[in-house]
């Protein structure tokens, strides 16, 4: 064995375990990368938070309401205060929708007087039981959970609602009047 | 003056760069293009260089937090001396880059630059164009107000649609499960870090490119270009009529980029920063959020497709596009290079230019969405209310109630999301009416749960009566063929 082909060699191994070491240092870094996603999967992101006593949801009516998001970091300031609309239909037949357009996640406007929620962004329209009315919408309003707990009103709540990839899938069948 | 020239030595004899640097200033170049044409590219850096200054100048007061970042803005805005002009700079200059590296684009594909030997810093010239736009993109994040923070809530949206792994997207995009602290600090990472460091690094391999593979000549109609031969006609043309190209290629890219520089700053002067709007704060609902200049186009888009084509459009169309462009300089590699021989060539540039601007258009008037408070302000105008009898008045005051007039103009007044309703009664009979309404379609809600018997009668006697007084209401023909006389 020459010299040269020896360094050679020695080159080879060093490099194989530069890519060792590499590899080893790309585990920790990759599942702090992934570490949003997981974090679902583990503990998830959701829980049962409280609305607020039934009482300010008077029967007939929708209204704004706001929860606390049960994730949040001091940093996320008034971004973790998130807007939802009640509608108690009768009795303890409750609706909670999300404030995000089923389109692309614009905050939707009630407006009592046409029964109708409302985007401002690309005109999507719903009526007030949160089916689709018109518009750029494949889907209905998202609604929350809902429970009702010593005369609370609790949602589950915790994750940003998106169309996702079956939003066109739900929609195939128009609800029937 | 001997000093200068002794340290100038001294530096030389360590770096070595000297040599090198005077003979890539001194490189020949064909004479044609020392041209008014081909000063956007340098100009796109030089924007790319106040840029990175008025950044940093930024990152100095900017606080990256949900909970600061609009404070933080406010006091550039206003404590700060000069702290308005340093964002009204950043700014502009983000629009002006943009927009100069369209127009370098659109120049070298009108010039046939990206054919051989050029396609690499064509394809490098495609990932520029991606991180300027994800500059825009992540910079409009940066200015956290409330266009900022619904636009998170469209981007996560759009990503959302994904199949399969749309939902992971979502979270790796805002770091969490919602709109959040940890999204603000992901972004300013990435426009701070990650795009930046790309761009340098792109841009510089972008110049080598051109240095290496010398300025694309003038076109020339007929002149085209082989694979075979390409290279040895380009050096015969830069031996034979090439000038160096310091001086005459560079004093216009010098004068070109003060000129741009000094029109960015007039307009920060003139229009000052942009925002930010109001706090984001998700719980202020009465907001109409909009994207900035540069994505205006895909907020029409995204309001006229039809559901159902919204996906695959969103997620296949991009798909394509990019695709086409990268593989553009394979498969028109060789050949003519003139625009004036390329009709094809021009007419796309046309058909995007014209279809980019009218989407724009419609996107600064909105004509899709419901005028929100068109219901508390407008009166419906007396010419529609004078002579009526006072079951129709009775209408116009449901037609009033119910908003109607958000999706509906009477006059000159009213939202422009359904028709104009001025001369409705010559379209639709009273039965058509009353389906309309009630029934809804054609992409009007029903309004069948909304309205009690006496107001639906009383709004469609309201409606019959919207007619010219020259032209006769629409009649039921089966209706009316017994009475005749």
């Amino acid at each position: 064995m020459t010299d040269l082909s020896r360094r050679q060699m020695f080159m080879k191994i060093a490099t194989l375990f530069n890519g060792v070491v590499g590899t080893l240092l790309a585990i920790p870094i990759v599942r702090f990368v992934l570490s949003p996603i997981t974090r679902a999967g583990k503990s998830g992101y959701e829980s049962w938070i409280a609305l607020g006593s039934i009482d300010q949801f008077p029967s007939g009516e929708t209204r704004l309401a706001t929860y606390r998001n049960p994730v949040a970091q001091a940093s996320d300031g008034e971004t973790a205060d998130i807007p939802c609309w009640v509608r108690h239909v009768d009795n303890s037949r409750f609706q909670v929708f999300a404030i995000n357009c089923a389109h692309l996640g614009c905050p939707v406007r009630w407006f009592p007087q046409s029964g109708l929620f409302m985007c401002p962004c690309h005109g999507g329209a719903y009526y007030a039981d949160g089916s689709r009315a018109s518009g750029p919408p494949e889907r209905g309003l998202f609604e929350y959970p809902f429970k009702i707990l010593d005369g609370k009103l609790h949602i589950q709540a915790g994750e940003l609602f998106t169309p996702g990839p079956s939003a066109s899938i739900d929609s195939k069948r128009p609800p029937c009047a | 003056m001997r000093l200068i020239r002794g340290v100038g030595n001294w530096l030389d004899q360590r770096f070595q760069l000297g040599a090198p640097i005077r003979e890539t200033m001194q490189h020949p170049i064909p004479r044609d293009t020392a041209s008014w044409f081909y000063v956007f590219g340098s100009a796109a850096m030089t924007v790319f260089g106040l840029q990175l200054v008025t950044g940093i100048l930024l990152a100095l007061i900017y606080v990256p937090s949900a909970g600061d970042a609009w404070n933080s803005l406010q006091i550039l805005n206003h404590q700060v001396s000069l702290g308005w002009f340093i964002r009204a700079l950043h700014g502009w200059g983000s629009n002006f880059m943009l927009a100069i590296v369209l127009v370098h684009m659109v120049q070298v594909f009108l010039f046939g630059a990206y054919k051989f030997p050029r396609e690499l810093t064509w394809i490098l010239g495609i990932f520029l164009l991606l991180m300027t736009l994800g500059m825009a993109f992540t910079g409009q994040v940066l200015r956290f107000d409330q266009d900022a923070y619904w636009g998170l809530g469209i981007g996560a949206s759009i990503a959302s649609r994904v199949p399969i792994v749309g939902p992971a997207v979502v979270k790796l995009m805002l770091g969490g499960p919602i709109i959040a602290g940890a999204t603000l600090s992901r972004f300013f990472a990435l426009h701070v870090f990650v795009i930046p460091g790309s761009l340098m690094l792109f841009v510089g391999l972008h110049v080598l490119l051109v240095l290496k593979l010398g300025i694309n000549e003038w076109p020339m109609p007929g002149r085209l270009v082989r694979r075979a031969s390409y290279v040895q006609e380009y050096h015969a043309l830069t031996r034979t009529q090439g000038v160096p190209f310091m001086p005459y290629g560079v004093w216009k890219d010098v004068v070109f980029s003060g000129v741009i520089l000094l029109v960015i700053a007039a307009c920060a002067l003139y229009f000052g920063p942009f925002g930010p709007t109001g706090q984001p704060d998700p719980r202020v609902i009465q907001t109409a959020p909009r994207p900035d200049f540069f994505f205006l186009w895909l907020y029409a888009l995204l309001s006229l497709l039809p559901p159902s084509l919204e996906t695959p459009v969103l997620l296949i169309g991009p798909t394509i596009a990019l695709i086409v462009l990268l593989l553009l300089p394979f498969f028109s590699g060789e050949g003519e290079k003139s625009w004036k021989r390329r009709p094809i060539a021009v007419l796309t540039i046309l058909l995007i230019a014209v279809t980019l601007g009218t989407f724009t258009n419609m996107a600064s008037h909105t004509p899709w969405s419901p005028i929100m408070d068109a219901w508390s302000g407008a009166p419906i105008p007396a010419k529609f209310v004078s002579g009526r009898t006072p079951l129709q008045v009775q209408g116009a005051l449901v037609f009033k109630s119910k908003q109607c007039h958000n999706c509906h103009a009477l006059g000159e007044s009213g939202g422009k999301r359904g028709p104009a309703l001025d001369a409705v009664a010559v379209r639709l009979t009273g039965d058509q009416l009353v389906r309309q309404v009630l029934q809804g379609g054609g992409n009007m809600p029903a309004y069948g749960k909304n309205l009690n018997p006496a107001e639906t009668v009383a709004l469609v006697a309201f409606l019959e009566s919207l007619h010219p007084s020259g032209q006769a209401p629409a009649r039921d023909a089966s209706r009316t063929a017994g009475v005749q006389p």
